[in-house]
């Protein structure tokens, strides 16, 4: 690492005097025109001349800049080892008072004496959700994209690509009061449906009420990360290579199956990113899913019955009332929600770095 | 296994703009033709109207008629993914599909097709890169990525994957332009053996390679920028070359302009 700085310093300022520069500070440079006798070698014949190589410089603009790059990086591991810290004490006194199974029991009674709760439900919750919002927004979402980036007229793509931009800008809670107050009876009016002709299915049983349900939660989630899904996808469908498109169509492949041959493939690495994105917005999203869900602790796959509950919205619903130990045990549940999504990332990762050798070569 | 391709009448306009006009020009079949010219003058752009690569482009189309063995490309009723499985194409720069492995990349125009058994893609692709001399040097390492190969490689594994669905016409667009002169020289030979099978068309800047692997050459020019592009002499390569009819063609071949 200790000589790449000089290079760079000397291409950035034209290095036109290289056996001079060499070894000066980026900013340095320009002065040496002027006083390149007194400055650089002490009795040399100045530029180009002989004698001795000056010696490293030992304080510099290039090392103070080094020095700040490398305390921004630093700030960002103080930061999460902070929160990891804290988030680890504040549980450990609540975990300890817990008298029943953190990991199983299906319940949130922290304030009581003595204090029992557990995470599964919210968990189980969680992932739920997030995963059946993915279901249905992931598929809209690169069919929304592909439209734009590759059938419509570049006119009417950009608009629209400016319309789900706006989408985006939306804040989480009006979607929320929105799926309360109006997606509701659409949803309750189909569950109703979807109950009484496919109850056999174990997702859609259960006898009611419907309303305030996963399926409810889930469906705001998902138009809730159909924006960017949408808009990073279609940026990732733009960059496909003509020269690829081109290949494919000259083999005789309909627009379709020249999305399938070379724009899907080249796009994947993108597409993985642009749905963890998505599903890291679903499981940390709290105000719309402490809105729209039934708040209850059980793990139950049905869908269509209200209840339903997830980490974030169960820490935003019981903050207010919580006592110490309260708060202690809905901070446990934020650092079992952030290794949720560790777990989620580092998934993504694995799965980007599986074909590294051919995206690689895309790049 | 080729087709005689000829075109009569052929504008083509890239919107409001006459890119070339009526060209006229029959090519035989198993010949090797070069389309010659200063840049500019359409000859990219004619080659794209043989495939119907042309209309690709948003506002681009193509008038006059266009056949190979006296079906009309353009009809109205040709399917034109049919056509561009008939009429293959090279490109300019090497293109292979980078998320591909070199057989993936070989069979993709089969599959496209339909093709879907393993034997038969394994021996479809082995009779390809044979024909475009590259079993030898990938033979084993066909799953790795195409884009991994080196230049050369690449555009010889790009004509492997033209030639792999058996197309009667055999387009190519500057194919050496990116490329050193021994892999030049490698492609130039491939053309030879290409074809014993295949009907040729190959654009090119370099008069040199005009002159070696081409049986007729056809000379493209424009007045000035801005005027459509228009044949100015077709002939057999050794006359073109040596004892041209037009006086332009002579000033080009001689270096006196373009």
């Amino acid at each position: 690492m200790g000589e790449t700085p000089h290079r760079s310093a000397d291409a950035g300022t034209g290095g036109t005097r290289v056996t001079q520069s060499h070894e000066w500070p980026a900013g340095a440079s320009a002065r040496v025109a002027e006083a390149p006798v007194s400055t650089r070698s002490p009795g040399g014949t100045g530029l180009g001349g002989g004698g001795a190589l000056p010696r490293n410089r030992k304080f510099g603009a290039e090392r103070a800049f080094r020095g700040l790059t490398m305390a921004a990086g630093t700030t960002v591991l103080v930061i999460i080892v902070a929160i990891a810290a804290f988030l680890i004490a504040k549980a450990i006194p609540a975990l300890r008072a817990n008298t029943a199974s953190f990991w199983t029991f299906e319940g949130w009674f922290p304030n009581d004496n003595p204090p029992t709760f557990g995470i599964g439900a919210l968990a189980f919750g969680t992932v739920l959700t997030a995963a059946l919002a993915l279901l249905m927004a992931v598929p809209v979402a690169m069919g929304i994209a592909l439209f734009l980036s590759h059938y419509a007229p570049r006119r009417l793509g950009n608009a629209l690509g400016f319309l789900i931009d706006l989408l985006a800008a939306v804040p989480s809670v009006v979607f929320g009061l929105w799926g309360r107050d109006y997606l509701i009876g659409p949803v309750s009016d189909l569950s109703v449906w979807l109950n009484k002709y496919f109850s056999w299915i174990p997702i859609f049983g259960g006898d009611g009420p419907y309303g305030n349900s996963i399926l409810l939660g889930s469906l705001v989630l998902a138009i809730m990360i159909l924006p960017i899904v949408t808009s990073l996808t279609r940026e990732v469908f733009l960059q496909t290579p003509t020269a690829n498109e081109e290949a494919a169509i000259a083999l005789g492949a309909t627009r379709w199956e020249m999305l399938r041959t070379a724009v899907l493939p080249y796009g994947r690495p993108g597409i993985i990113a642009a749905v963890m994105l998505g599903l890291g917005r679903a499981l940390g999203e709290t105000i719309a899913l402490a809105l729209t869900l039934g708040s209850t602790y059980a793990i139950s796959f049905n869908v269509l019955e209200s209840g339903g509950n997830t980490i974030a919205a169960n820490i935003a619903n019981r903050f207010a009332e919580a006592n110490d130990t309260g708060r202690g045990a809905l901070i446990a549940s934020g650092l079992v929600l952030f290794a949720i999504t560790l777990i989620v990332n580092i998934i993504a990762r694995a799965i980007i770095y599986r074909r590294r050798e051919f995206t690689e070569s895309a790049a | 296994m080729a087709k005689r391709v000829s075109a009569s009448n052929v504008t083509a306009y890239y919107g409001g703009f006459k890119a070339i006009e009526n060209i006229n020009l029959t090519v035989e079949p198993k010949t090797v033709t070069a389309l010659i010219g200063p840049s500019g003058c359409g000859k990219s752009t004619f080659l794209r109207s043989i495939n119907r690569m042309h209309e690709v482009l948003p506002g681009a189309r193509v008038e006059g008629s266009l056949t190979i063995d006296d079906q009309d490309i353009y009809d109205r009723d040709v399917d034109v993914t049919a056509v561009r499985r008939t009429i293959g194409m090279v490109f300019q720069r090497p293109n292979p599909f980078p998320t591909m492995s070199i057989f993936e990349n070989v069979v993709a125009g089969l599959k496209l097709n339909g093709v879907r058994k393993k034997s038969i893609l394994e021996d479809a692709a082995e009779k390809a890169l044979r024909a475009a001399n590259l079993w030898g040097e990938v033979k084993d390492r066909l799953a790795k990525p195409g884009a991994g190969l080196s230049g050369g490689q690449q555009q010889r594994l790009c004509i492997a994957r033209t030639i792999a669905v058996e197309p009667q016409v055999v387009l190519m667009d500057e194919p050496c332009s990116a490329l050193d002169p021994i892999s030049t020289l490698a492609i130039e030979d491939l053309m030879f053996q290409l074809k014993d099978k295949f009907t040729i068309i190959i654009v090119t800047h370099n008069m040199q390679q005009a002159a070696r692997v081409s049986d007729r050459t056809a000379f493209f020019s424009i007045e000035k920028t801005g005027d459509p592009g228009r044949l100015i002499e077709y002939d057999n390569t050794q006359k073109i070359f040596s004892n041209p009819s037009v006086k332009k063609t002579e000033d080009y071949i001689t270096g006196r302009f373009g």
